[in-house]
C-alpha cells in the first residue's frame, strides 16, 4: 500500500516537472500541490463524518477511531493547505495572507471548528458517550462546510466589494488537467495511508491498554 | 532561481516536511507501543 | 402533542427558575453595555461598519454568556440524567432548552439595542430581523454545543471553543444585513443557517445526552 502511495504522490510530483506552465509563471505550479491536498482535506474531513454517523447509526464503537482518525488526518491537511496556500499567495502577491482568498478563510473557520474537535475529545471520559458526542460534532463540521463556504462569499460582498482575482486561470490545458489528476490521486493515496497507519497505531492503542487493564 | 521558483520548492517542502514528522510521529509511536506490549507480555507471564 | 408538552414544561422550568433567580439575564445586559464601552474604543471612529461589527460581537458574546449558564440547573449530572431518563423525546430537551436561551437572550437584547441605538446608532429593520433570526440560530447549535460540553472537563473553556466557530457564519450574516445595502440576502442566510442548524441539533441532540 506504502508502494501505492509513493507511486501516486510520486509520480504526481515527478509529472510536475514536465508539463507546460501557465501565465503565471513557475508558481503555478503550487496549484498542483495545493488545491489536492485541500480536497484531500475534505475528502478526510468528510470520511471522518460518514464514520461518525455510521457509529451513530448502528452503534458499534469501532467506528469511533475510525472517525477520529479520519479528523485527524483532515485536519493536518487542513493545515497543511492553510499553509500551502499562504505560500501560494505570498508568491503571486505578495502577501503571506489574504482575506479575500475566500477558500483559505474557509479553511481558517474548519480549522478552528476542528481543533476544537480534539478539545473536546480530550475533556471527555473515554467511552461510548465521548464517541457519540464527537461524532455529532463531526457531523456538524461537514454541515458547516458548505455554510461557511456561503457565508464567505456573502462576506466578501461587503468587505471586499472590489472584484477577486481569478486565480489559476481558466485555460486549463489538457497536460495540466491530467497532471492535476495525478497528484490528486496521488495526494488522496497519501491521506488514505496516513488514515490507514494512523487508524492502525489508535486501534494498537486502545487494545494495549485494554490487555494492561486486564492483567492488572 | 526566480523568487517564484523560490516559493514552489518551499511549498513542496513544507508538503514533504509534514509527511516526514508524521512518518518520524508514528515511528516513535510504534516504539512505544512495542515497549508496551513487552510490558505487558511481562505482566501476562507473571500473572 | 405531549413533545411540544415537554419542551414547553422544561423551557417554563428554566424560565420560572431564572424570573426566581434572576441571574442570568441581569448579567447578560449588564455584559452587553460592557461590550459596548469597552470595545467602543476598541474601534475606529467614523467607518459605519464599526458600530455594526460591535454590535454583532456583543451579541454573539452575550450569547455565549447565555449558554454557558444554560445547563446549570443540571449541572448535577444527575439531573441530566434524569430528564433523560424520562419517558420523553430526547430531542425535547433540546428544543425546551433552547427555547429558554432564546428567551433569555432576547430580553437581553431587548434592554440592548435600544441602549445600542442610544449610544450608537438607530439599527434598521433589517438589522432587527437579523437579530432575531440570528438568535434562533445561536440558540439551536449552542444548546447542542453546550450539551457536549457539560460533560467534561474545563467546560467554561470548551463552550467557548466549541461556540465561537460556528457562530462565524452568523456574524458574517448579521453584519452583512447591518451594512449592506442588500439586506435580503443576508436574513435569507441566516434563515437558512437556523433551518440547517436547527434540525441537525434537533436531529442528534439525542446521541449527545444519552449514555
Amino acid at each position: 500500500m506504502l508502494a501505492l502511495v509513493l507511486l501516486g504522490a510520486g509520480v504526481g510530483l515527478a509529472l510536475l516537472w514536465a508539463p507546460e506552465d501557465a501565465d503565471q509563471g513557475a508558481t503555478q505550479r503550487i496549484f498542483y500541490l495545493h488545491v489536492p491536498v485541500a480536497l484531500t482535506a475534505y475528502a478526510m474531513l468528510g470520511w471522518g463524518a460518514w464514520k461518525a454517523l455510521r457509529l451513530l447509526w448502528t452503534r458499534e464503537e469501532r467506528y469511533d477511531l475510525a472517525s477520529y482518525t479520519g479528523v485527524h488526518i483532515g485536519l493536518i491537511f487542513a493545515l497543511l493547505t492553510l499553509a500551502t496556500g499562504s505560500i501560494w499567495a505570498r508568491a503571486s502577491w505578495g502577501v503571506w495572507w489574504d482575506w479575500r482568498e475566500r477558500q483559505l478563510v474557509v479553511f481558517l473557520i474548519l480549522f478552528l471548528f476542528y481543533s476544537a474537535y480534539f478539545m473536546l475529545r480530550y475533556s471527555l471520559e473515554p467511552g461510548g458517550a465521548r464517541g457519540r458526542i464527537s461524532a455529532v460534532y463531526a457531523l456538524v463540521g461537514v454541515v458547516l462546510i458548505p455554510v461557511s463556504f456561503l457565508a464567505v462569499r456573502l462576506a466578501d460582498q461587503f468587505l471586499h466589494p472590489t472584484p477577486l482575482i481569478r486565480r489559476g486561470g481558466p485555460d486549463i490545458e489538457a497536460g495540466m488537467l491530467f497532471t492535476f489528476g495525478v497528484c490528486f490521486a496521488g495526494m488522496l493515496a497519501l491521506g488514505a495511508t496516513l488514515y490507514a497507519n494512523e487508524l492502525t497505531g489508535k486501534r494498537l492503542d486502545a487494545r494495549l491498554r485494554e490487555l494492561r487493564e486486564v492483567l492488572t | 532561481m526566480s523568487s517564484g521558483d523560490k516559493y514552489l520548492w518551499g511549498a513542496y517542502l513544507v508538503v514533504l516536511l509534514a509527511v516526514l514528522v508524521w512518518v518520524a510521529i508514528i515511528a516513535l509511536k510504534l516504539q512505544r507501543l512495542e515497549r508496551e506490549l513487552g510490558e505487558i507480555v511481562e505482566l501476562a507471564r507473571r500473572g | 402533542m405531549t413533545y411540544l408538552r415537554d419542551a414547553a414544561a422544561l423551557a417554563r422550568k428554566d424560565l420560572l427558575l431564572e424570573l426566581r433567580g434572576r441571574e442570568t439575564v441581569p448579567a447578560m445586559v449588564l455584559f452587553v453595555l460592557a461590550v459596548f464601552v469597552a470595545f467602543r474604543f476598541a474601534l475606529p471612529e467614523d467607518q459605519e461598519r464599526a458600530a455594526a461589527g460591535l454590535l454583532w460581537v456583543a451579541i454573539v458574546l452575550t450569547a455565549l454568556l447565555g449558554l454557558v449558564r444554560a445547563f446549570v440547573p443540571e449541572q448535577d449530572q444527575r439531573t441530566l440524567d434524569a430528564l433523560v431518563l424520562a419517558p420523553c423525546d430526547r430531542s425535547a430537551i433540546w428544543l425546551g432548552k433552547s427555547f429558554s436561551v432564546l428567551a433569555f437572550l432576547l430580553v437581553a437584547e431587548a434592554a440592548a439595542v435600544p441602549l445600542f441605538g442610544l449610544f450608537f446608532e438607530r439599527p434598521s429593520a433589517a438589522t432587527v430581523g437579523a437579530i432575531l433570526l440570528a438568535d434562533v440560530g445561536l440558540a439551536a447549535i449552542g444548546t447542542l454545543m453546550a450539551a457536549m460540553a457539560v460533560g467534561g472537563r474545563a467546560r467554561e473553556v470548551l463552550l467557548p471553543l466549541l461556540f465561537l466557530p460556528l457562530a462565524i457564519p452568523v456574524v458574517i450574516g448579521g453584519v452583512g444585513a447591518t451594512v449592506a445595502a442588500d439586506p435580503a440576502r443576508y436574513l435569507g442566510f441566516l434563515a437558512l443557517y437556523d433551518a440547517i442548524f436547527a434540525i441537525l441539533a434537533w436531529a442528534t441532540f439525542e446521541y449527545v445526552v444519552t449514555e
